[in-house]
């Protein structure tokens, strides 16, 4: 499996919402990605797992470019990421993307956060954008804290804050980069259980994480990155119950107790 | 496993108890701040001594002993010099300062056409006070017919030549309204050239960030004093001839380009406060670079430096007095021409004068103080915890 089939481009854009084909990326001259091709369906849902220095957030984040790529090619919702911002701004506004630290606005209120986007970027009146935010804002079960400023707020409530921010976009696709990992325990399940609902909405997402519970209720497949590589890719129930390469049993064993 | 001996177990939860009370009483409050230990006994008493010794002395020479009216330098003379004073009498001479108000506060503008200075003054305490207050709506409207509408109107105010009024030169502008002018048009020319001048400095491309790397470093390694007189003196130079730019526009631009590279450095500082997952939340979201650093950088970036900014506010307010070497008269070199003026010539006359100077500088400068600290409460959001 270490070596997935090359693909080419000719898959239609209107089913694939993220196609990446024999892309690569150095820092300097650590070679972060090696020959990375991962195609997500619409609708798809995936999570990556894999150690720590592995590239998953790396590749999460060259899907909306916050991270540049050196060769190969990344087709989001039919439009090729290049140097061409335009493009690049296209693509974002597709693609919503939840952090580890959240990244909220700490000098705007939580309803601010959210109208900001649309207002700015989708040049929507501010009642419209407003009534949207506390949909969300509903949806994430914290419409009473709108008024409020993120450092006002507990860890988990400030991700589920982000959720709706993201989703106040209404993206095509969503990328959680790891998005409990600062999170108490106490906190974990409130933002997985948004991310859950929203899987089951049909959303297609794209997860950096370690919550291996997560995985196997909502995932269609799992993809286990090491050393940036892509080393396994299978469907959660095959991937853990029966991990193929030396390396996924060694990194499952020592997560799942 | 149930048989397990557990030591201590709560049983039910404590309720929260008052804080303990703090001695309310003033005898309570001496003893713990300035009676605690006998070191501390020592350091109160020598407090206390100092004070007695220096502040009556002081209240007397500025208040008691003071004089506050007269025509000329005889009411601020003893008589063994020629005055009206008994021979031991010492202190301020505030009757110079009465008689020569106005031209502190306007120089040698016109008397008569004195009312078109009070009128900008007036003008701009309308203007200035609703943008620092916060709670007032339209601040765009507002900042426009600050930053915009009114120096244009100030200017031909000031200036005149056109709709019938008399021109004034700017050799006869002075005393504090050149201060406050230079003041004014550095401190709003500052604040954007040097926010523009950061993000060059900080821009992925290699011109815009050389050019702004080499201005900000030449003018801030050069002292102010050499900038105002290349541009009083070397200017002329490079013109054609035929050319010539007003000595005050020179000031102008020397000393709001000096802030300008000042603030810059400050800006950046903030810049380099504001973490890299801003930037990534703002971009994840397709915000444009100018929406991103409009509406989520430079707000936080520009709140962390607020005590930087109003410092160099602060430092460019007071270096306006430097515009007096290149022969015009702000404020401080107003008072001190007059220390040469015949009619008040005393021993008490320059200290008074530079008193007076310093307290109007003082003045202004507390007032920005105290309002940055206003601005910084009122931006708190609580994300500092």
């Amino acid at each position: 499996m270490a070596e997935a089939q090359p693909r080419t481009s000719s898959v239609s854009a209107t089913d694939a919402a993220v196609d990446i084909i024999k892309m690569n990326k150095w820092y300097g001259d650590f070679h972060v990605l090696r020959d990375i091709n991962l195609k997500v369906m619409n609708g798809e849902r995936i999570v990556i797992a894999g150690p720590s220095g592995s590239g998953k957030s790396t590749m999460i984040r060259c899907i909306n470019r916050l991270e540049e790529h050196q060769s190969g090619t990344i087709i989001v919702d039919g439009i090729e990421l290049t140097n061409d911002l335009k493009k690049i701004d296209e693509v974002r506004r597709e693609v919503g993307m939840v952090f580890q630290h959240f990244n909220l606005f700490p000098h705007l209120t939580i309803l601010e956060n959210c109208t900001l986007a649309p207002i700015w970027v989708r040049k929507m009146p501010k009642r419209e954008a407003e009534e949207i935010a506390m949909h969300y804002l509903e949806r994430v079960k914290i419409p009473e804290q709108a008024n409020k400023y993120p450092g006002q707020l507990s860890g988990g409530q400030q991700q589920r804050v982000a959720i709706a921010r993201s989703l106040c976009m209404s993206p095509k696709i969503m990328l959680f980069d790891e998005p409990t990992s600062a999170l108490d325990p106490e906190m974990i399940k409130e933002v997985l259980d948004t991310m859950v609902s929203l899987a089951e909405e049909g959303m297609t997402m794209l997860c950096v994480t370690h919550e291996m519970g997560f995985a196997r209720q909502v995932a269609n497949r799992v993809i286990f990155m090491d050393q940036g590589q892509i080393v396994e890719e299978n469907e959660p129930a095959a991937f853990f119950d029966n991990p193929q390469h030396e390396r996924t049993k060694l990194f499952l064993s020592q997560i799942l107790h | 496993m149930s048989t397990q001996e557990i030591g201590f177990v709560r049983a039910d939860l404590l309720p929260p108890r008052p804080a303990p009370q703090r001695s309310g009483s003033a005898i309570g409050w001496i003893r713990a701040n300035l009676l605690a230990t006998p070191m501390d006994v020592v350091l109160t008493v020598l407090a206390v001594a100092l004070l007695l010794w220096s502040v009556p002395g002081m209240l007397s020479w500025l208040f008691f002993e003071a004089v506050w009216s007269g025509e000329n330098r005889e009411a601020c003379l003893t008589m063994a010099q020629g005055g009206v004073q008994p021979d031991s009498w010492n202190g301020a001479c505030w009757a110079f300062v009465g008689d020569r108000f106005q031209q502190f506060m306007f120089g040698r503008y016109p008397i008569e056409e004195r009312w078109r200075p009070i009128l900008v003054t007036v003008m701009f305490i309308g203007l200035l006070a609703p943008i620092l207050t916060p709670r007032l709506p339209y601040k765009g409207w507002n900042a426009l017919a600050l930053f915009v509408v009114f120096p244009i109107l100030a200017f031909f105010l000031l200036h005149g030549g056109t709709f019938g009024l008399e021109r004034v030169e700017t050799p006869l502008w002075g005393g504090l309204m050149v201060t406050l002018i230079l003041s004014f048009v550095g401190i709003a020319v500052s604040l954007p050239v040097g926010i523009l001048l950061a993000l060059g400095r900080k821009s992925d491309l290699p011109v815009i960030r050389l050019f702004c790397v080499t201005f900000i470093e030449v003018i801030r390694g050069v002292p102010l004093i050499t900038v105002l007189f290349m541009a009083n003196v070397m200017l002329p130079l490079f013109l054609p001839t035929g050319w010539t730019i007003d000595n005050f526009l020179r000031a102008l631009v020397g000393v709001a380009l000096f802030a300008s590279a000042y603030m810059a450095e400050v800006v950046r500082g903030g810049l380099q406060a504001i973490p890299k997952g801003q930037y990534e939340g703002a971009d994840s979201l397709g915000l444009s670079y100018w929406q991103k650093i409009r509406l989520i950088i430079m707000p936080q970036a520009l709140k962390l430096v607020i005590p930087g900014i109003v410092n160099t506010f602060i430092g460019l307010f007071k270096d306006t007095s430097l515009v007096s070497i290149i022969g015009m008269f702000d404020l401080l070199g107003i008072v001190r021409l007059n220390f040469t003026d015949t009619d008040w010539i005393t021993p008490v006359t320059p200290i008074t004068g530079l008193i007076f100077a310093g307290f109007i500088f003082w003045l202004f400068c507390f007032g920005m103080s105290r309002y940055s600290a206003f601005m910084e409460s009122h931006l708190e959001t609580g994300h500092k915890r």
